[in-house]
């Protein structure tokens, strides 16, 4: 791991333009964006882009996404989530249309990934859009012929805060060895016997892969949401290094 | 690409436009402080807790926390920026200074080029000699004159403003001299190996 012994200087990850091929509303506040890139030499699930908007005026600003797609899929999904008082969120949720083109620059991160290589179970916390990478991980495993068991715990407001719902319940209904447990936070529908409230040790160690079986733990959310579903689950005998965090930081969005 | 896309539609919502001198290039100013760790927050307690210099795989001197507390106070207010892309204008810190590490562990010069700075939790980021000397670099333990909390990187972290954030480590307890600029964690993960802001040095090859 040393740079000194490096075969060749390091490429430059370039901007580079894609095309908006189609815009998903996964549910209120979120919606997908569909892109083509220009070229894009694959991903890892968990990794993301960083986004460049220019004014006419030259003001640019610039912010990171999450990749939701899986590396097989030919579209690159970034899944947006509308920041109160945002400046690039709103512009991508409600001014971005099939047919523009969108300045990217990936894929970035290489240690929030899951390349699927080992067979050893996953873990994943998701709060709220923090889904997204993990989202990724799920699709990815999701198109191999042989798979880890899997487990997903994800927090949201509500009911209709859930990101990709639909695709989680199909995913759980046909394959044995994912399990799925919601907690909603907010508002529950009529005869819900989930989770209640935000996470919390009882609901963790309910539902988790005994430490034994030397799961891999990625936990994905706002700041809040992390530092409590990774506190908890180090009081749960998880070895730390086993956990890996992406924390969304309220940056203005 | 050398020029930008103009993105048709897009117009800045940001009504006080900071001056360009005060943040770098494709950052924007927050006033929250954002978490960003690749790991659980580790909660060191002070009694604990120790600092280590390192030469090489010899130990050049180690402090308590009472020692350390015990050593010349700095303050600094400066601009901080994050790789992930917020930039946060005048905070304060309170630590010791490189310089003053340097001293009280009787050296007049430092013995090697580069520092790795190794911290609980398993992280570790590299450091040219050269950016940490002169007032450049110091370790904190006050932030806006409270102890820093766990989740910023208390009971002390390094603090390296002139680079972007990552290199100014959490948790940080041991400074090892190297005579080769070895990677750290984000720096063997695709960060770049130096992360100059000004020059917008966030990814490898940038």
């Amino acid at each position: 791991m040393t740079g000194t012994n490096r075969p060749s200087p390091p490429k430059r990850l370039e901007w580079q333009l894609a095309q908006v091929r189609d815009v998903v509303a996964e549910t209120s506040r979120v919606k997908s964006l569909m892109l083509k890139p220009a070229s894009w030499p694959g991903h890892l699930p968990g990794q993301h882009v960083d986004i460049r908007l220019t004014a006419e005026d030259g003001y640019q600003a610039q912010r990171s996404y999450s990749i939701s797609s899986p590396p097989e899929d030919e579209l690159l999904a970034l899944t947006v989530e509308r920041m109160k008082d945002g400046e690039v969120s709103p512009y991508l949720l409600d001014e971005l249309r099939v047919g523009d083109q969108l300045e990217l620059r990936g894929p970035i991160g290489g240690y929030f990934v899951w390349t699927g290589a080992a067979m050893r179970p996953i873990y994943l916390l998701a709060g709220g859009t923090g889904i997204t990478p993990l989202m990724s991980m799920l699709r990815h495993r999701d198109r191999r012929p042989s798979r880890p068991p899997a487990l997903l715990i994800y927090s949201a407001r509500t009911w209709e805060d859930i990101v990709y719902r639909d695709e989680l319940g199909a995913m759980m209904r046909r394959d044995s060895g994912f399990r799925l447990v919601y907690a909603l936070t907010r508002q529950q529908p009529e005869g819900w016997t989930g989770h209640r409230g935000r996470i919390n040790k009882s609901l963790l160690s309910a539902n988790w892969c005994p430490p034994a079986l030397n799961p891999t733990i990625y936990v994905c959310g706002p700041t809040a949401f992390v530092e409590t579903a990774a506190g908890l689950l180090v009081e749960l005998g998880f070895d730390p290094l086993s956990i890996k965090t992406e924390r969304f930081g309220p940056s203005g969005g | 690409m050398d020029e930008a896309h103009i993105s048709r539609g897009f117009k800045s919502k940001r009504h006080e436009q900071t001056t360009k001198d005060r943040v770098p290039p494709g950052q924007h100013v927050t006033t929250e402080f954002p978490i960003l760790s690749a790991g659980p927050t580790p909660q060191a307690k002070v009694a604990d807790w120790s600092l280590a210099l390192q030469l090489g795989g010899s130990l050049l001197r180690k402090w308590s926390w009472v020692e350390f507390e015990a050593l010349p106070q700095t303050m600094i207010k400066t601009d901080i920026h994050c790789v992930t892309k917020w930039s946060k204008l005048d905070t304060t810190w309170q630590g010791v200074t490189f310089d003053d590490l340097l001293k009280t562990a009787g050296l007049s010069e430092p013995p090697e080029p580069y520092v790795m700075a190794h911290c609980d939790g398993g992280y570790s980021t590299n450091v040219p000699v050269a950016d940490l000397v002169d007032g450049k670099g110091v370790i904190v333990t006050r932030y806006e004159g409270l102890p820093i909390l766990p989740a910023h990187g208390g009971p002390a972290r390094l603090l390296v403003p002139h680079l972007y954030f990552w290199k100014s480590a959490k948790w940080v307890r041991r400074i090892r001299f190297m005579p080769k600029n070895e990677r750290g964690f984000w720096e063997s993960l695709g960060y770049h190996n130096y992360g100059d802001p000004w020059k917008e040095q966030r990814y490898d090859g940038d």
